[in-house]
């Protein structure tokens, strides 16, 4: 019965714990280890042109909607110019305006942005458009392309499709070549498309990006192609007929209204350009759990402010701690003073660095038996006694720290944070086994918590561990998970398969 | 020579791990409440003499550090004397005293010590230096237990002390623990005695470890330590169970020793006995202790349950 429940609560905690983990990991993109960095595009806008003295204002439209890519930030360079953003129509636009703008003027927009697996809602159910008139020449062969896409077509979707093909075909037809010949740009080439898909009642419009390389000035918005199939927008390449979104590119605004317009000012100029830089996965990962509204971001330690983070960094590795300890003595039997005493010390050797943390620990705590074998003699009660050693420890923590600062070395300042109490309990029990137990029996535990604690100190500073235990605290349910079924673990120990070893000989005897 | 056994070959033997100890046995089979009546000897002593169970008498008990004062007297009363934490574990804790020379008292070991040492062993006791968790404490005055000459030959001072685990009501295993030069008198495994497995039927030494390995002999005084018959045996076996039945603990470790004048007396209980037991016999608890913990009734008359752990052996 007991068992039952042990496994179901095992189960459960596990299951929730590595759930969570797996679901930050592969949907919020969050990395496993820290080391992971990922690429990171900055592109820039710059607007340029030469004022006339008069008022000037310049519009440009952002990015908003940016499927497959996050923004991380964004920021602009107005000058002396007073910045508004705001929605028109479907997309973002920013409005600076200036009372009197002269000579060269230059406004930027910045924004990074990483890719992520993000999607994008496009907008509802547009209005069926009404069809167009088209010219006398073009007409017929418009409706006989028409009419051969339609039978080879079931959905507005495989008729887009099919039209696409036709018209990019390598080797085109007579209808084909007519309306290539008035579509020379790729905007016009788009605009003709959908003109043709309007004469369908199939809604349509374009969109405009970036494609993203390496590093690269003077971009050009290049145009796809959406049509609405009476449920969402379904994206299409107007020149080679794929469907969705190329990799790499980054949508700039929805419509084919001019990117940018000056008013007020001549030879107006927009250049964008893209460089690519690397960044730890994690600070993009973590803006992106906050940007995506998702409950986990709530909870994230990362919106704590750093200072508080510090703290949280240490608190979770205290339960790593305890768990090793439950692997050392449950399953491998180490005798230790204390039950989490080696825990609180290799905190300390956190702040000390090991080498100096071992000096320290055994300096202390042969000194501090030594008096307490003098204090024996004096025959002191035992709490008075127990403080007396205690004071007796800070003292030699104070003398240790002086010394070492005349000494030069500053790594032993931070010795403050030894765990005095848990030092002069432990001076105090190692002394009761000298005396009772033999000195042999004494060093042996001593040696074993000092190991212990070192092993603890390895695995409480790992960085993956450290890293691991903050972006995902969920594992804590983990470890309470494995605590649990060690709890009912009934095998047998390490120790013990040494312990018990002469028990296998009384065959061969 | 083997180093290590492998999991599965221990459990072919039956070998009772820690873990399973505390899982399967002590945590089912041991409730809580009962904890106390155990682990303060005290209270045991009280239960047992009221049970009419012989154990070593009671001179006094020191409760407060005001009281340690008194001590004088019952040190003149009774020359020969224990003290202990009522609270103690593993023997920790134990002053024995075995006589007066001038003003000085003497120890077990022949170490003079001081009426002043004394009063501060006392005092360490009631600050809970011995007791679990550093809880305050009492100590227990009480008889000094006179050695029977028949260990005289297999004992290195210190008195043997017999161990019988009863689970149940049914002893399941016993052992004897002679204290050498090496354990300091003490009758402890860990620190060099020599623990003897006894035949529960016979109450024939059967085994011989020291510090894991076999012996025959005494190493101090050479002589022969298997096949020694334990005097009484019958009235120790007798004397576990009720223990047991007593205090209402599942799994118990009841240690006895051999008065000279007053035969097997009580020491104390124990509501996690070591595993050593094991070891001492060459023989696992597990296979009996199944057996024990499946049965539905055990039967209410001791003697039946004696004569059950009995045949169970073969």
């Amino acid at each position: 019965m007991t068992n039952g429940s042990v496994k179901f609560w095992v189960i459960v905690l596990a299951a929730i714990g590595l759930g969570v983990t797996a679901y930050k990991s592969y949907y919020l993109g969050l990395p496993l280890t820290p080391k992971e960095e990922a690429e990171v595009w900055t592109v820039q806008a710059r607007v340029s042109f030469k004022g006339t003295g008069g008022p000037a204002k310049v519009n440009l439209y952002l990015p908003e909607k940016t499927p497959g890519f996050l923004k991380l930030d964004e920021d602009f360079i107005s000058s002396q110019f007073g910045l508004t953003t705001e929605k028109v129509g479907e997309n973002l636009q920013a409005n600076w305006a200036i009372r009197r703008a002269r000579s060269l003027q230059v406004l930027y927009y910045r924004v990074n942005v990483a890719k992520s697996p993000i999607e994008v809602d496009w907008g509802g159910k547009p209005k069926f458009p009404e069809p167009p008139t088209f010219s006398e020449i073009e007409a017929p062969a418009i409706q006989a392309i028409l009419d051969d896409v339609r039978n080879s077509s079931a959905d507005v979707e495989s008729y887009t499709r099919e039209l696409l093909n036709q018209l990019n075909a390598e080797v085109p037809n007579e209808n084909v070549k007519v309306i290539r010949r008035n579509a020379e740009t790729a905007e016009q080439w788009v605009s003709q498309i959908i003109e043709i898909l309007k004469g369908v009642k199939i809604p349509a419009r374009d969109i405009w990006g970036i494609e993203l390389s390496d590093a690269r000035n003077d971009l050009r918005l290049q145009p796809l192609l959406q049509v609405h199939n009476g449920q969402k927008w379904i994206t299409f390449h107007p020149k080679t007929g794929n469907k969705g979104m190329p990799s790499n590119f980054l949508v700039w605004k929805i419509g084919k209204n001019p990117l940018f317009e000056v008013e007020g000012g001549n030879k107006a100029q927009l250049d964008i350009s893209v460089t690519k830089s690397y960044k730890d996965l994690i600070n993009v990962a973590s803006t992106g759990v906050d940007k995506m509204d998702s409950v986990f971001s709530s909870f994230s330690l990362m919106a704590l402010p750093v200072e508080d983070q510090n703290v949280y960094r240490l608190l979770l590795m205290v339960p790593l701690g305890a768990v090793l300890m439950v692997v050392l003595r449950t399953f491998v039997g180490i005798k230790t003073f204390g039950t989490f005493m080696p825990v609180l010390i290799a905190i300390a050797f956190r702040e000390t660095q090991l080498f100096w943390g071992i000096v320290m620990f055994t300096m202390i705590v042969s000194v501090g038996l030594l008096i307490r074998f003098y204090l024996e003699r004096l025959m002191l009660l035992l709490v008075p006694r127990l403080a007396s050693i205690l004071i007796i420890v800070v003292i030699l923590m104070l003398i240790t720290s002086s010394f070492t600062n005349m000494l030069g070395a500053e790594r032993l300042l931070s010795i403050a944070l030894f765990p005095m109490v848990i030092l002069a309990m432990t001076i105090e029990r190692m002394s009761i086994t000298w005396e009772e137990n033999g000195a042999r029996e004494a060093m042996k535990q001593g040696i074993g918590s000092l190991l212990v604690a070192c092993v603890g100190y390895l695995v409480m500073t790992n960085e993956e561990l450290m890293y691991l235990m903050f972006v995902f605290p969920e594992l804590l349910l983990v470890m309470l998970s494995f605590c649990l079924m060690m709890g009912r673990y009934t095998g047998y120990r390490l120790v013990e398969l040494t312990r018990f070893k002469d028990m296998l000989r009384n065959e061969k005897s | 020579m083997i180093r290590f056994a492998w999991p599965s070959e221990l459990r072919k033997r039956g070998v009772l791990g820690i873990n399973q100890r505390n899982a399967d046995f002590i945590m089912r089979f041991n409730k809580r409440k009962f904890f106390p009546l155990v682990d303060d000897k005290l209270i045991t002593k009280e239960l047992a003499l009221k049970k009419g169970i012989a154990v070593p008498e009671l001179y006094g008990v020191l409760q407060t550090e005001h009281e340690i004062s008194e001590i004088e007297n019952l040190l003149n009363q009774h020359k020969d004397l224990v003290i202990k934490p009522a609270q103690g574990s593993g023997g920790n804790g134990i002053l024995v005293i075995d006589g007066k020379i001038g003003k000085r008292f003497r120890k077990a070991s022949g170490d003079l010590i001081t009426l002043d040492t004394i009063k501060h062993h006392c005092s360490n006791i009631l600050n809970g230096m011995y007791s679990l968790g550093g809880m305050e404490d009492k100590a227990i005055l009480e008889y000094r237990v006179q050695f029977d000459p028949f260990f005289q030959h297999i004992s290195y001072q210190g008195v043997p002390d017999i161990r019988v685990i009863v689970f149940r009501g049914i002893p399941v295993a016993a052992m004897i623990r002679l204290p050498t030069r090496e354990s300091d008198g003490k009758a402890n495994l860990h620190q060099g005695a020599i623990g003897l497995g006894i035949d529960l039927k016979t109450g024939f030494t059967t085994f011989g470890v020291h510090h894991n390995a076999a012996v025959q002999q005494h190493p101090d005084t050479g002589a022969e330590t298997n096949h020694i018959q334990i005097p009484h045996w019958e009235t120790i076996l007798r004397t576990a169970v009720e223990c047991a039945d007593t205090v209402g603990l599942g799994y118990l470790g009841v240690d006895l020793v051999m008065d000279k004048n007053l035969g097997p007396l009580m020491l104390e209980l124990n509501a996690r006995p070591g595993l050593n037991v094991q070891l001492a016999n060459r023989r696992g608890l597990l296979k009996n202790l199944m057996k024990w913990a499946e049965m539905k009734e055990i039967p209410a008359d001791p003697a039946e349950r004696i004569r059950m752990a009995q045949e169970a052996l073969d």
